[in-house]
């Protein structure tokens, strides 16, 4: 297989344009003859169900929560970025594809990143047009606030609801396609196959998640808009129901995995407090504006400390390290998510750490000092009352406790220029494909990756496929949909008569501690190795040890989550493959052995200047790897430093 | 803490359900109120019982998935979701009582978990603004005050969970409705279409069957997202407006 990313010739400035005029149109009237699939509603499927619709194409939509508007993109809170250069503080469409490039650590594809700095400014004039309530100032015109990794300030933001708002925004343009009949809209219903005819994709098996039933939809195109597969690790900043398993059948079915290894580990997370816990907490990264970062300077106070023998303020100043004022002077509490997290991590290897003694003080003692609590508490107020409520703990007197947490993934299915994994007629859209931020996401650029996608570029490029597409659709009493059919049934059957004694809960959080201790913040070939024969063998527990309860036909939670699990045990260990095989540091990936003498990432653009694309060849078979490799035109490569 | 658990069962929506008791034991006060239930559903699973079923996601108080009647009021004591509801709201010995949403417009699908799609109805018959992709002008182009833009915010911050459904007890959707009518309504973009869209949205409320507002103010006093009865009132006024001017009077 050779991968081909069809990015057009001519200057980085011009692709699209051109692109765009050189693609073949369905005439309006002949729009309606073509049926698309649109697999998941968050902001990359709400968007492109909506703009598909109101082009005149058919869609069926589906998601497995009971609304679509209850997507994981509701939960972004800090905002969204676009090159409007509205604060005339120098930014342009170049500064922030520039910024995006740099941020992922040279691992992304240029003309994607370009178009996606293009194309951003759009989203804004969408979203406004639609009643999304963007900040305003006082002269009526949109605020924008700085985010990390960038030097201007083009963020837009709607309190700290911002994927809330986008997310309604979108979800009442699908709503208003679905009153018009043009979409079809399926809640409470879980992909479990994807259907090839022919070598293309036509179709897709779901199960409805209230009456268990199976059933099969044809169509001429799918797209995934599936979301990010942070939940391999158990604990993360995901929503509970957030799965792999579209992404996953995807990939079984032929559609290559790129860069499965990227994932983001947020720093300022509330620390994990018992083992019964179910998911992570998010504390927004502009904390760390104020807040300073620190832990005790010996073993015995951070000890004293955990068994509470010592409150943070016993810890005289001189005896307190703060470590990233101390590592790294010119950015200080503000270096990026991937170098913050990492260092958290090494202090409480070390012994350092408070509270279970996995975390790390933030404390806002000194910003309350200098600008007072009313000051701090305008500009963090929220936040703050939301840290007290979960922890009970008062952040004006004491220090909060932060440990970073998983938050995102880069990786995802391979697509090219058009957004087409290398299944024909396959599509994947947000964070379910690979596409723009490299090994390391700027914040706010995933809102703005997702509706760009949406509205923007797929419901283009799906017009050029289509165009080569006969009317016909396949009927869904054909040999492969009844072939799939029966192959979901026979897994689901075989989830439910394991009669084993182990719950799917406790092996994926089983699963989770595997992935974190080893494939997380900081990785070995030896711990990787190790890894992957452990990965394997839970594998083979669960499929012989599972303890499941119920039916097929009926709401059942313990199977929707053992289909779920299933395939992050598999996903797992191709991660750790990727990995392995990364004998670099770039980004959110970090391998040990690859390091500065000071101890920072250290790429390796010589050798792993490319994009790694697995292909699944069969069960428990190694996965082959295919290289695209990265050329940039338009920025000079730099070692990240931010001492 | 060891609490005592009364918890709606209801095989599907055509059973019939009832209550059924079950003890916890070893509850940290740390935990969240979805976390106790998840403690509670791994120990039915062990011993054979099939889990209790109950909606939820995000788990941060956003998604609006979650929802749960607990000891007579919806989310439970304090004024947030039930998934950021801390087992510390609740002292050691404790009975809890747990159901699901009560509204004819949200049946029980199974146990704790209810259809809330006629929300869905609602906002598809009016709760937009009819711009397609690629139609917008320029979005600093129609400078809107900053305190129309905070006050539609503050409507626009529903999450859409029903707990104003659960809280009233006429089961009326005013709150819910009148939101998305206020916030759409009071922006500029949103004025070309607000006389059809209040008219279509209540229609729709009317015909899913959710009850009359008769202002107790229980929905607004119960929103985990602290939204205002003065959206009733706009909407009244935006209603009465339209029916005035309306054609079909
Ligand atoms: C706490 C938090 C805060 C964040 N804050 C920001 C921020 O400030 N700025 C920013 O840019 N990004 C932020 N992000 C990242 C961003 O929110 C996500 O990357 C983005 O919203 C993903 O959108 P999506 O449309 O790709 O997928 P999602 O919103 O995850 O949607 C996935 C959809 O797919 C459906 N689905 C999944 N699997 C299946 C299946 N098997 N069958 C049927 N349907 C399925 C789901 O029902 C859902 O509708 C944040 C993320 C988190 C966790
Ligand atoms: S689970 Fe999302 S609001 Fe409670």
């Amino acid at each position: 297989m050779k991968l081909d990313s069809q990015v057009p010739e001519g200057p980085l400035a011009e692709k699209w344009d051109k692109h765009k005029f050189n693609m073949k149109l369905v005439n309006p009237a002949n729009k309606r003859k073509y049926e698309v699939i649109v697999v998941g509603t968050g902001l990359a499927g709400a968007a492109a169900a909506a703009s598909m619709a109101e082009l005149g194409y058919n869609v069926k939509a589906f998601c497995f929560q009971d609304s679509p508007r209850r997507a994981h993109s509701i939960a972004a809170q800090g905002g969204i970025n676009a090159a409007k250069n509205y604060q005339n503080d120098g930014d342009s469409i170049f500064r922030l594809f520039y910024d995006t490039v740099k941020g992922g650590d040279y691992r992304s594809r240029e003309a994607n990143v370009y178009r996606l700095a293009e194309v951003s400014v759009n989203i804004i004039d969408q979203a406004v047009a639609q009643g999304v309530p963007f900040a305003r100032d006082y002269g009526g015109l949109l605020a924008n606030r700085s985010f990390g990794g960038a030097q201007v300030s083009r963020t837009f933001y709607a309190r700290g609801q911002t994927g809330q708002q986008l997310l309604l925004g979108a979800y009442s343009a699908l709503s208003r396609q679905i009153a018009a009949g043009k979409v079809k809209m399926f809640p409470r219903t879980e992909l479990l196959d994807i259907v090839k005819i022919d070598g293309k994709a036509q179709g897709i098996i779901t199960r409805n998640l209230i009456t268990g039933k199976i059933e099969s939809h044809s169509a001429h195109a799918v797209m995934l808009c599936t979301g990010g597969y942070g939940n391999v690790f158990y604990l993360s900043t995901n929503a509970m129901g957030s799965n792999g398993s579209a992404a996953w059948r995807a990939h079984r079915k032929g559609a290559l995995f790129a860069n499965p290894c990227f994932t983001q580990i947020h720093p300022t997370c509330i620390p994990v407090h018992g083992e019964y816990q179910s998911k992570l907490t998010l504390m927004s990264e502009s904390l760390r504006n104020d807040g300073r970062v620190w832990v005790p300077k010996t073993l015995e106070d951070a000890e004293a400390l955990r068994k509470g023998e010592k409150k943070p303020s016993d810890i005289a100043e001189e005896d307190r390290d703060y470590y990233l004022e101390r590592k790294y002077p010119s950015f200080g509490n503000l270096v990026p998510r991937d170098v913050a997290s990492r260092n958290a991590k090494y202090v409480c290897d070390e012994g350092r750490g408070v509270g279970t003694g996995l975390a790390v003080f933030l404390d806002f003692r000194d910003a309350i000092e200098r600008d007072g609590e009313d000051v701090i508490s305008a500009k963090y107020g929220n936040l703050f009352d939301m840290y007290q409520q979960i922890t009970d703990t008062n952040p004006y007197k004491e220090p909060m406790m932060i440990y970073p947490a998983v938050h995102y993934t880069m990786g995802g299915l391979w697509v090219d220029y058009n957004l087409m994994t290398t299944v024909p007629g396959l599509f994947a859209l947000g964070e379910a494909n690979f596409s723009d931020h490299g090994a390391n996401r700027l914040g706010a650029s995933a809102l703005m990756q997702g509706l760009a996608d949406g509205y923007f570029v797929a419901p283009y490029t799906i017009g050029n496929y289509l165009t080569n597409v006969p009317y016909e659709k396949p009927s869904t009493d054909h040999e492969e949909f009844k072939k799939a059919e029966a192959e979901v049934n026979e897994r689901i059957n075989k989830l439910l008569n394991i009669n084993g004694n182990k719950t799917v809960d406790e092996f994926h959080r089983e699963l989770g501690k595997i992935m974190w201790d080893y494939c997380g913040m900081s990785r070995t070939a030896d711990g990787l190795k190790q890894a992957k024969k452990l990965v394997q063998e839970l594998r083979e527990e669960f499929w012989t040890n599972l303890k499941t309860i119920g039916t097929n036909d009926e709401l059942n939670l313990t199977l929707e989550k053992a289909i779920r699990v299933a395939d992050f045990m598999e996903l797992g260990e191709l991660m750790i493959d990727d990995a392995f095989n990364r004998e670099e540091s770039c980004g959110g990936h970090f391998r040990e052995e690859y390091q500065t003498p000071e101890g920072e990432a250290l790429r390796n653009d010589e050798d792993f200047s490319y994009v790694s694309a697995w292909e699944y060849t069969g069960e428990n078979q190694p996965w082959n790897l295919h290289k695209e490799d990265l050329i940039f035109e338009n920025v000079k490569l730099t070692q990240r430093s931010y001492k | 803490m060891n609490l005592t658990l009364k918890i709606w069962r209801q095989k599907n929506a055509d059973a019939s359900g009832k209550m059924q008791t079950y003890n916890v034991t070893d509850i940290s006060p740390e935990m969240s109120f979805l976390e106790m239930l998840d403690v509670l559903n791994e120990d039915l699973l062990k011993k054979g019982e099939d889990p209790i079923a109950f909606d939820h996601d995000c788990r941060e108080g956003i998604c609006g998935m979650c929802s749960l009647f607990i000891n007579g009021k919806p989310h439970g004591p304090s004024q947030t979701t039930t998934c950021q509801l801390h087992m510390r709201s609740f002292k050691d010995g404790d009975t809890v009582y747990i159901e699901p949403w009560r509204a004819k417009a949200f049946p029980v699908v199974k146990d704790l978990t209810v259809d809330r799609s006629s929300f869905d109805r609602i906002i598809q018959a009016g709760g937009y603004i009819s711009v397609n992709t690629g139609n917008a002008p320029d979005a600093n182009e129609m400078p809107i005050p900053k305190d129309v833009v905070d006050e539609a915010m503050s409507s626009a911050t529903c999450i859409g969970c029903g707990a104003c459904v659960a809280a009233c007890k006429n089961a009326s959707a005013m709150l819910f409705v009148s939101a998305k009518v206020s916030q759409l309504a009071m922006l500029p973009q949103g004025k070309p279409e607000k006389q059809k869209r209040v008219e279509a949205m209540v229609a729709q409320m009317d015909e899913e069957g959710f009850g009359a507002c008769t202002n107790t103010g229980a929905c607004s006093a119960e929103c985990p997202k602290d939204i205002s009865l003065t959206n009733i009132a706009r909407m009244n006024r935006e209603y009465f407006g339209a029916k005035a001017s309306s054609e079909n009077v």
